[in-house]
């Protein structure tokens, strides 16, 4: 018989079962014991000391996002496990594999509100994939392996695991286990029967196509078989904020961003397809503006693992279920080579007034302040593309997913569906350590740069080498946009006060410098990758850019705003 | 249209799973009419019985994100001409009213109800059968004022069609289990 060992240490041996090798955590009264466990597999088990555990979720994200593993956290009962909220609930939006163990009161005092007693499990259910509350030792091996497997199984997505400090000191005999099925769930669905044929059909009838590449074509690892689809039947692509990296940016038929703040092209080419290919998106209100005028002219193709996305927002004509590794290569099979010149053509027309009139005055401005754009497209070009961008939230983000080129997967890292603030600057963090292979780039605002600011102290110690690009314009600058078209200027609350950023970060020992002027920004970013380890570079950018063009909320896709 | 719905779930049984099945319901502003919850033929399984007023659109997004979570089987809706449904009713009658009033009997043999406890105070009758029914019997008790108190179970329902959902859709996950655990052996 194996020598008994505490829950807490079959905790361990479970995450080292599931191959995981870094976590992002917190201690506190309720999880001791498991920290203590913790102090034994130093070697195998890579524990990030975050400074709140908000951010150890988001750099669980981050560190998810780039490298297609499970990110991980390990917090406290109670106000360890509530601060943890936005990063799940950011994890469920953007189906991000995280798993969250937190601690809990032992079993014996649950209900009684005891010292740092929350019920977790409740308040995390609607949002989570599943949320479990291990209550003895005995359950530790089969609660990790399921949670394990429903993280990054299927439509990814957050799992918590609520452990009780009983279960962490409680012996158990441990065996390893792995979960492969969950007879509830399927995580690979088989499309209905004829839909493949039915999509394929019409496509193969199509005289202006258009296809929609949203991030599950990243969590599917699809981005060879999408390319393939394209390629052969000729089509051009637009793509979600958060499906940006799943086609390079220089592929002649990438289009462009679509949605509120993206290209105009593929906005408005939505409203004169003939058949719309959605490719693992999920037609977010930011991607169609007013539903009742989006791409009412077109057949609507739908790719997608989760049914529940056909027909939630926009009616589908063929839904076809699956992930779209296998549909998307089922589909290249059935469809016919075909040139449509003439159709991605026209979209030119619209990429050359949007280069006009905003692009090009954007990130080529003569005179005046430092512009947002400017700063991103420097930063990216110095990068040769090959730079994985983490964004904040606002103004930052739109200007960053923008004007940020993309030539390798998974190189887009943002707060798509549920805007966190203050996502950026952990989310970076876990990026570095999910991909150091890489160089990690953030850019953040004023106001997010604050948000989760205390991160500077993760950075600081593990000497993250994330490079933070902070774009000031003294403003919440999104807020503002919005408040100047359409709150009639009055700027509630959206000026801010700064510090001096560069007293910060010299107080963290972080290497930083300030640039206001157009002649040093090149030389500041290259300083910036040149030196070895975290950078803050502030870019001190005009007070009120706008980010153009723009749907207005509620808006329709074909009538964007160039200026306002 | 607003419909009545009957949704029919099996989930496994585990704990909180009604929250997250009802929680759907409140995300979408549908109240639910009645509920009823039991472990079902199948060991390990319950099964939820759900009425509520809505759109068809409605309660296909309804029954998409509950079949979403992961410990749900299987989430199905019907018509009231696509299942068969029961509900069973208790009434408190006043006994004084009650003897006052022969027809009043005369309503409960025709409604095929019985008296299940008479004392002097009052007497419990209990009558199963289809919601309007209940209903109706309720009505026409009332109109003699002698209806102390009156409780009604939720529906309980059972699909028509020859199809045995459930049993079908567990041997076809055992089905493509197997057959994926066989394909990776040969890859």
């Amino acid at each position: 018989m194996n020598q008994q060992i505490t829950g807490a240490e079959a905790l361990m041996r479970s995450l080292e079962h599931q191959g995981v090798t870094t976590l992002f955590g917190y201690p506190g009264g309720s999880i001791m014991p498991t920290f203590d466990a913790l102090y034994h597999h130093k070697d195998t088990l890579n524990h990030i000391l975050v400074r709140h555990e908000q951010g150890a979720t988001h750099a669980a994200q981050g560190f998810a996002r780039v490298s297609g593993e499970v990110g991980v956290c390990l917090v406290t009962s109670g106000p360890g496990a509530t601060n943890t909220l936005t990063g799940i609930a950011d994890a469920m939006i953007d189906s991000t594999p995280i798993v969250v163990i937190s601690g809990q009161t032992p079993t014996s005092m649950l209900g009684t509100d005891a010292f740092q007693e929350v019920d977790l499990v409740s308040v995390t259910q609607p949002i989570t994939k599943w949320s479990y509350q291990i209550r003895s030792a005995k359950d530790v091996a089969l609660a990790v392996a399921r949670a394990f497997f429903l993280a990054k199984n299927g439509r990814p997505g957050p799992v918590v695991l609520d452990f009780t400090k009983n279960a962490q000191t409680e012996m158990v005999d441990y065996e390893p286990m792995t979960v492969d099925f969950v007879r509830s769930y399927d995580t690979n669905p088989d499309p209905k029967e004829g839909a493949l044929e039915a999509a394929a059909a019409l496509i193969n009838q199509a005289e202006r196509p258009l296809v929609l590449v949203g991030q599950g074509v990243e969590l599917g690892d699809a981005q060879t078989e999408l390319k393939s689809l394209v390629e052969k039947a000729d089509l051009p692509c637009g793509c979600t904020l958060l499906g940006l990296s799943a086609l390079p940016t220089e592929h002649p038929l990438n289009m462009g961003m679509l949605g509120m703040h993206g290209n105009l092209a593929p906005n408005v080419k939505t409203n004169e397809c003939d058949v719309l290919i959605a490719v693992g998106m999920r037609f977010d209100d930011r991607v169609t503006g007013n539903t009742a005028t989006y791409a009412k002219q077109a057949k609507v193709i739908h790719l997608d693992i989760d049914p529940s996305e056909f027909n939630k927002n926009i009616a589908v004509d063929v839904p076809v279920l699956g992930n779209c590794k296998r549909t998307l290569k089922a589909l290249t099979e059935l469809v016919n080579e075909a040139k449509h010149t003439t159709w991605i053509e026209s979209f030119a027309e619209y990429d050359k007034v949007e280069q006009a009139r905003v692009i090009e005055p954007e990130i080529h401005p003569t005179s005046g302040p430092l512009n947002m754009g400017e700063v991103v497209r420097a930063v990216s070009e110095a990068t040769n593309n090959e730079a994985i961008l983490v964004t904040d939230v606002g103004q930052n983000q739109m200007m960053a997913a923008r004007y940020f080129n993309y030539s390798k997967n998974r190189s887009i890292v943002t707060s798509g569906g549920l805007g966190t603030m203050g996502f950026g600057m952990p989310a970076a963090i876990g990026a570095t350590f999910g991909r150091p292979d890489r160089t990690v780039c953030v850019f953040m605002g004023d106001g997010g740069f604050q948000m989760n600011i205390q991160e500077l102290g993760t950075i600081m110690e593990q000497q993250a080498p994330v490079k933070m690009i902070l774009m000031n314009n003294n403003y919440l600058g999104n807020v503002r946009q919005w408040q100047a078209m359409f709150f009639g200027r009055r700027y509630s609350f959206t000026p801010m006060m700064n510090p001096d950023y560069m007293q910060i970060a010299s107080a963290y020992n972080i290497p930083a410098r300030r640039v206001a002027e157009r002649e040093e920004l090149q030389d500041a970013i290259r300083e910036m990758l040149a030196t070895d380890g975290p950078f803050i570079l502030e870019a001190c950018v005009i007070e009120e850019g706008n980010v153009m063009p723009m749907t207005p909320p509620g808006g329709t896709v074909d009538k964007m705003m160039l200026e306002c | 249209m607003k419909t009545l719905y009957t949704l029919i779930v099996h989930s496994e049984n585990i704990a909180g799973l009604l929250n997250q099945v009802t929680a759907v319901f409140t995300r979408r502003q549908i109240n639910i009419e009645s509920l009823n919850v039991s472990a079902s033929s199948i060991k390990g399984i319950h099964k939820y019985t759900i009425t509520a007023w809505c759109t068809e659109d409605e309660i296909k997004k309804v029954v998409k994100q509950i079949e979403r979570k992961v410990d749900v089987l299987q989430a199905n809706y019907f018509t009231d001409a696509e299942i068969y449904q029961h509900e069973i009713a208790l009434y408190k009658l006043a006994t004084p009213g009650f003897q006052a009033n022969p027809v009043a009997s005369k309503i409960i043999r025709r409604h095929a109800a019985r008296v299940v406890e008479v004392n002097p105070t009052f007497c419990i009758v209990e009558k199963n059968g289809m919601s309007e029914e209940i209903t109706s019997l309720y009505e026409e008790l009332q109109q003699f004022g002698i209806v102390l108190q009156f409780v009604r179970s939720g529906r309980v329902a059972i699909s028509t069609s020859c199809f045995e959902r459930l049993n079908e859709y567990l041997a076809f996950r055992e089905e493509k289990y197997n057959k994926e655990k066989k394909d990776e052996k040969y890859d």
